[in-house]
């Protein structure tokens, strides 16, 4: 996410902020290292309940969605009790949905598969279509039933066609929507829990990555050991309780 | 109408490894210096900070340090014959952002060049024949020796702390170290960094054989340093958040933690941030910089005069603000003529992807650094016979991976399905025994006539100036020596005892979203006279003598190493010059 | 609400520059010989020491000595006064004896008495030589033009006849005595710490009038938001640990083996005690280690009465905090990197009574004073947007009590106060 709005008073007598008319709307840096009493900026946490961006409607689908991409096992909870779907509802809800930050001036032309994404369309758009499609697909093929609605072998069926193609989609290629709701769910499901998913770091105890540690010393020569230290997030530490 | 400000002895384009080297040589020099940077000001505590740095999310996958596309990008196409496309969104590679530039967020990987490397042209014309090399390579050679650098890769490595173990000691060839390696005139200054277990392993399994495998040079130091400048550095923690994160314990060499806290106490030193040199100003002769132009957050217009211009900006803008600016004559990939855009270079990098059996290998991949990691040279440089081969070039060959970051580092067999349980079993069962080390290869990439960089006819900046152009595409050089080395390290990953070894050989074509690495080289080169090159040995440019041209921008092709040790040996090079040379009687330093 | 950035600006654009008032004041007094390159230079030195600039110049003004800043006290705002040569807005046309009385005896031109925010309680131990070297030395700083209104303290406290009874109850004017059973170096360091290096100003808490608490001298003072630590002999909590070459290294460089000057410290290393001669340092040092009336000196070197242990469920969460936020600097045995990260493990600046310098360092982060000896400037997060008050309370307590550490356990209450404190201020 591009942040716009960074703390960058610089208090410190060394540094100089010069505001006339004379100078350059810039920092102008001299001195010394400038310094901020208690600035920081970190990340703002997701809180959860409500949709930011989905609709209801659109909600349930993915949720609906995450929980097979993600199923619930003895492994881990299901995509959607792990917050993928609220993972994804807050990051189309803030710059990233909108590719802030992308260079986004035209002309907009197709390319070459090595020559990246070329479409103006951004991630908020391209769900919202795609899933008002899928929606319709769904219909189409199992009985008027949308997506929410098919059973779970039904709904790995037109999983599988989006991923493969053979679903098609109004308006929206297949492939490179499943291709988008695949990495995002997946990159929920494996994010720090701040940002939404990775509820509780159930990703990271089932896979052991113990997160947001910082300082291995003790560890780097302990080959081929497993190293018990249970995993904590940015602002998450469940072993920081009284 | 620019504002005309009080000048300066010297203005500096960016404030990064080159810029901050070189202002603090300057101002000790006696000269009043500004440096004018495009991002801001960067700081361990509040940007880095422990409580919030380790965030893959944030910064590996959404890029936070890195400059916005929005602000500035380029355009792509492999080859003349398409439409150049921009970068929407970073990929192949990364540009920097803000007082540190990349040397915030690199790994800290700090090799020194091969003797041969500097003489490319000539030491392999001398051993195979000028046949040998591909009618449409443009390799040359540098104009500058290993031997005239060495002083200066040892400054830059005491600058940073340098944690290794030497190979080559003054011609006396250390167990342990790179017994390729050139001869250095001292140890490092801390010791090797220690290893975690795929990194030992690979040694062994390397050393079973027949190879020499050593300890990566790393920017990571292996314990507390105070450099030169009285600088001090911590130790690092192996936390296994390096490259493109910052550092939140001052264990990583960077401007910021080795010579921007000594530089910016000078009072005959400025540095101006969030302000972006929209090109630098030349006399009516054209052969004279009168200083640069550079505009706010406002949009407000600055011009800065001085009698010296350092660009010591990214690679690639180095290049387009010489093209901007009219410095030289653009590259014409037609006639070959112009210097300015050609030997445009990146690097080869390639992996293998190593499965193990996770009930007896347990790699925890978290525990790593930025440089941590074995290598071994045998296939790097001319290090190794190409004459049966039918290519040239190499790479060091490692087992360097620096993290265990989930969304990143994820990889699985070949044939496993992509989504449901079978996905979820098998990131839980190869998660902790995998290898993956995407820069296992680490080839050269040399130059050749149709790749280059030039103005974009299109697509256009803020302030309206063109994106600079990459033409760039793999040739079959580079392809083959990228599936040799690749078949060495698989063979290594096998005798280390992998179930399964998945080959990633670097192929074309060049795809601009595919991460490999930022070493982005050339198109301002360096060379022994104005007909094949940009700047002098002394990176002074051919055209405009009181401008210097510092940086990767300078490598007339890429060998198969990191190339940040050299970039610091030669702003360290161009420095001593500046100081016993040019400020003495200012003028080109070399006529040819 | 005290708000020092507001103030700075006001006094900012109060500021006047007048060119007519560019030529330097002519010193005519016996005594001040305006070519007495010695004399001035000694002048500079003391300033130096005295660290008049701390109160008298502006930050960033560019000004020296034209006064304007603001200074706390427990009873408001003072502004210090100009003490550039300027004739009418500065101290120019005074004479020589009414700037030495405003220095040994509290009283300003008229005779009025200062505020004894203007340390004259301990400046009152230098001689007269060295008031006037003083005097020669500003007679050659740059003259502006700066009006400034010293009296903001609100009603009573800024009725400056009250100051008589102060001066009766809490002033012993006089010149330094040496004790002739002491070294040089140690009359010295005495004549150093207790004059005008008035480290007591700060270092010794105050009664309720604002004086020195004589009985507890040097045994720490909460001011600004911060903790000005106990510089007594006490094993714990004072400078007992410390050898003479850790003392002397710290004022000058800001740094020594187990620690690093930060906040108000790091300004007066900064400008004064890093510019101090070595002699100098050693000779604060000696007296320091060595200074009558501290109760650590006394015969049976009692130990403070140890503070109860604290709460083990309180400690094991402090314990995991630490590990997780503070390890990978300060290390898990707590011994930190010299000159880069302090040491916390038997640090007295973590065993202070008061934790006001710990709790801020942890909530807002903390840059260490950058000197020409030691330029690094190595910086700490601030970690209140991370910890709650709980939290903080748990690692502060765990890093006060752990490895050999011993002090009063703080709460989670105590942090919230602090925290409420400190976010009134912009330092």
């Amino acid at each position: 996410m591009y942040r716009t709005n960074r703390r960058r008073l610089l208090g410190s007598s060394a540094v100089l902020l010069l505001l006339s008319a004379r100078a350059a709307r810039a920092t102008i840096i001299k001195g010394g290292l400038p310094w901020t009493p208690g600035a920081a900026d970190p990340p703002t946490a997701v809180t959860p309940g409500g949709w930011k961006y989905f609709t209801p409607q659109e909600a349930a689908t993915v949720e609906a969605f995450v929980d097979r991409l993600i199923p619930a096992d003895d492994l881990s909870p299901g995509g959607k009790d792990s917050g993928c779907a609220v993972y994804i509802d807050r990051q189309l809800a803030g710059p990233p949905g909108r590719l802030e930050g992308f260079y986004m001036s035209g002309p907009f032309q197709s390319g070459t598969k090595q020559q990246g994404l070329q479409s103006p369309v951004t991630p908020a758009q391209h769900y919202r279509k795609a899933l008002a499609a899928l929606d319709a697909a769904c219909r189409a093929k199992f009985g008027n039933r949308p997506f929410v609605d098919l059973t779970d072998a039904q709904k790995d069926e037109a999983i599988r066609g989006l991923e493969d193609g053979s679903l098609k989609l109004e308006g929206v290629d297949s492939q490179v929507f499943f291709k988008l709701i695949l990495t995002d769910t997946q990159t929920g499901f494996l994010a720090d829990p701040i940002y939404g998913g990775n509820r509780d770091m159930v990703s990271w105890k089932m896979i052991g990555f113990p997160g947001a540690h910082y300082d291995y010393r003790d560890w780097i020569d302990r080959h081929n050991e497993r190293i018990p230290l249970p995993p904590v997030g940015i602002n998450n530490h469940p072993n920081w309780s009284q | 109408m620019a504002k005309r400000l009080p000048p300066k002895d010297v203005a500096i384009i960016g404030l990064g490894w080159t810029a901050s080297i070189l202002a603090n040589e300057l101002t000790d020099a006696g000269l009043d210096v500004v440096a004018v940077e495009r991002g801001p000001w960067r700081n361990t505590a509040t940007d880095f900070s422990i409580s919030y740095m380790q965030d893959e999310l944030r910064y590996r996958i959404q890029h936070e340090l890195f400059l916005r596309p929005a602000q500035m990008s380029v355009t792509f196409r492999n080859n003349a014959s398409q439409t150049a496309l921009p970068v929407r969104n970073w990929g192949a590679f990364m540009l920097g952002n803000g007082v540190g530039g990349a040397g915030v967020h690199w790994n800290a990987e700090t090799w020194r060049f091969l003797p041969s490397d500097f003489v490319t042209k000539s030491h392999l014309t001398q051993r195979y024949g000028a046949n040998f090399l591909p009618a449409d390579m443009t390799v040359q050679d540098w104009g500058v020796s290993y031997d005239d650098l060495e002083p200066h890769y040892d400054e830059f490595e005491y600058l940073c702390g340098t944690s290794g173990q030497a190979g080559n000691l003054k011609g006396a060839i250390q167990d342990g170290g790179n017994p390729f390696e050139g001869a250095r005139s001292r140890p490092y200054p801390t010791p090797p960094m220690k290893q975690g277990y795929g990194h030992a392993l690979f040694a062994e399994a390397a050393k079973q054989l027949g190879y020499k495998p050593f300890p990566q040079p790393s920017g990571n130091l292996s314990q507390a340093y105070t450099n030169p400048l009285g600088v001090s550095l911590g130790q690092c923690t192996f936390c296994g958040f390096c490259e493109w994160f910052g550092c939140a314990n001052y264990s990583k060499a960077s401007p910021q933690t080795t010579i921007l806290p000594v530089l910016l106490r000078k009072s005959n030193f400025e540095a101006r941030t969030e302000c972006e040199v929209t090109r630098i100003n030349v006399d009516s002769t054209g052969k004279r910089a009168t200083g640069i132009t550079y505009v706010d957050t406002s949009g407000e217009e600055f011009e800065q005069p001085a009698d010296l211009v350092l660009l010591c900006a990214f690679q690639v803008f180095n290049v387009q603000l010489l093209l901007i600016s009219g410095i030289g004559a653009p590259y014409d990939p037609q006639t070959g003529n112009g210097q300015i855009g050609r030997n445009f270079t990146h690097q080869t990098v390639s992996a293998a992807l190593g499965f193990f059996d996770k009930d007896k290998y347990n790699f925890n991949p978290f525990v790593s650094a930025g440089s941590i990691g074995m290598c071994i040279d045998e296939f790097n440089g001319d290090n190794f016979d190409h004459g049966p081969l039918g290519f040239v070039g190499g790479g060091y060959i490692g087992q360097v991976q620096t993290n265990g970051r989930p969304i990143q580092i994820t990889a699985l067999p070949p044939d496993t399905l992509a989504w449901g349980s079978k996905w979820k079993q098998a990131l839980k069962d190869n998660y902790l025994s995998t290898i993956n080390c995407g820069a296992a290869c680490h080839g050269s990439f040399y130059a050749y006539r149709d790749t280059y960089l030039d103005l974009d006819p299109t697509y256009k900046d803020r302030f309206g100036r063109p994106l600079m152009r990459m033409t760039i595409d793999l040739h079959d050089n580079e392809i083959k020596m990228s599936a040799f080395l690749t078949d060495k390290y698989a063979e290594i990953l096998q005798k280390m005892g992998a179930k399964q070894v998945v080959k990633q050989p670097r192929k074309g074509p060049y795809d601009v979203t595919a991460y490999q690495t930022s070493h982005l080289c050339g198109g301002a080169i360096m060379g022994d006279n104005p007909r094949n090159s940009a700047v002098n040995r002394y990176l002074q440019s051919w055209d405009v003598p009181n401008l210097f041209v510092i940086g990767a921008s300078a490598f007339p092709q890429n060998p198969g190493y990191n190339p940040t040790g050299t970039v610091g040996a030669l702003a360290f090079w161009t420095a001593a010059a500046i100081r016993s040379q040019y400020l003495k009687s200012p003028g080109p330093l070399v006529h040819a | 609400m005290r708000n020092r950035q507001t103030t700075l600006r006001r006094a900012l654009r109060a500021l006047l520059l007048s060119s007519s008032s560019c030529l330097p004041a002519v010193a005519l007094a016996a005594g001040i010989d305006g070519q007495n390159f010695n004399q001035i230079e000694h002048g500079r030195y003391l300033t130096i020491v005295g660290d008049c600039a701390a109160c008298h110049t502006l930050p960033g003004s560019g000004h020296d000595f034209a006064g304007g800043r603001a200074l706390e006290t427990p009873f408001g705002d003072l502004v210090a006064p100009n003490i550039t040569p300027d004739r009418v807005t500065g101290i120019g046309a005074w004479t020589d004896d009414e700037f030495i009385n405003s220095l040994t005896k509290g009283t300003g031109r008229g005779g009025e008495r200062l505020f004894p925010a203007m340390p004259y309680t301990y400046y009152a131990k230098i001689s007269r030589d060295d008031a006037l070297a003083i005097r020669a030395y500003l007679n050659t700083v740059p003259p502006v033009h700066n009006e400034v209104n010293p009296d903001r303290l609100p009603f009573p406290f800024s009725i400056r006849a009250n100051l008589a009874v102060w001066d009766y109850l809490f002033f012993k004017p006089g010149e330094f005595q040496p004790d002739t059973h002491k070294s040089a170096e140690w009359n010295r360091g005495a004549l150093l710490t207790e004059g005008l290096g008035h480290c007591g100003l700060c270092h010794t808490p105050k009664n309720i009038f604002g004086g020195d608490d004589t009985a507890r001298a040097m045994q720490g003072y909460a001011l600004q938001g911060w903790f000005a630590p106990d510089l007594t002999n006490d094993p714990r909590r004072g400078l007992g640990s410390w050898s003479l070459e850790d003392i002397a290294t710290y004022l000058k460089s800001g740094h020594n083996k187990t620690t690093a000057a930060t906040g108000l410290m790091a300004e007066q290393i900064d400008r004064s005690t890093s510019k101090l001669s070595d002699a100098d340092l050693k000779a604060i040092a000696t007296y320091l280690k060595d200074r009558p009336g501290d109760p650590a000196n006394a015969a049976q070197n009692q130990q403070p009465a140890p503070s109860p242990a604290p709460d083990q469920t309180v400690m094991k969460a402090g314990q995991q905090v630490y590990a997780d936020e503070c390890a990978g600097c300060h290390k898990a045995d707590g011994k930190g990197i010299a000159g880069l990260f302090p040491t916390l493990a038997g640090a007295p600046t973590v065993q202070q009574r008061d934790p006001a310098s710990l709790l801020h360092v942890v909530l807002r982060g903390a840059i260490s004073v950058a000197t020409p000896t030691a330029p690094t400037g190595a910086a700490m997060p601030a970690f209140s947007w991370l910890l709650t008050n709980a939290q903080t309370a748990a690692v502060v307590t765990y890093i006060r009590n752990s490895w050999g550490n011993n002090a009063p356990a703080v709460s989670a209450d105590d942090v919230g106060k602090t925290r409420g404190n400190l976010a009134e201020r912009s330092d």
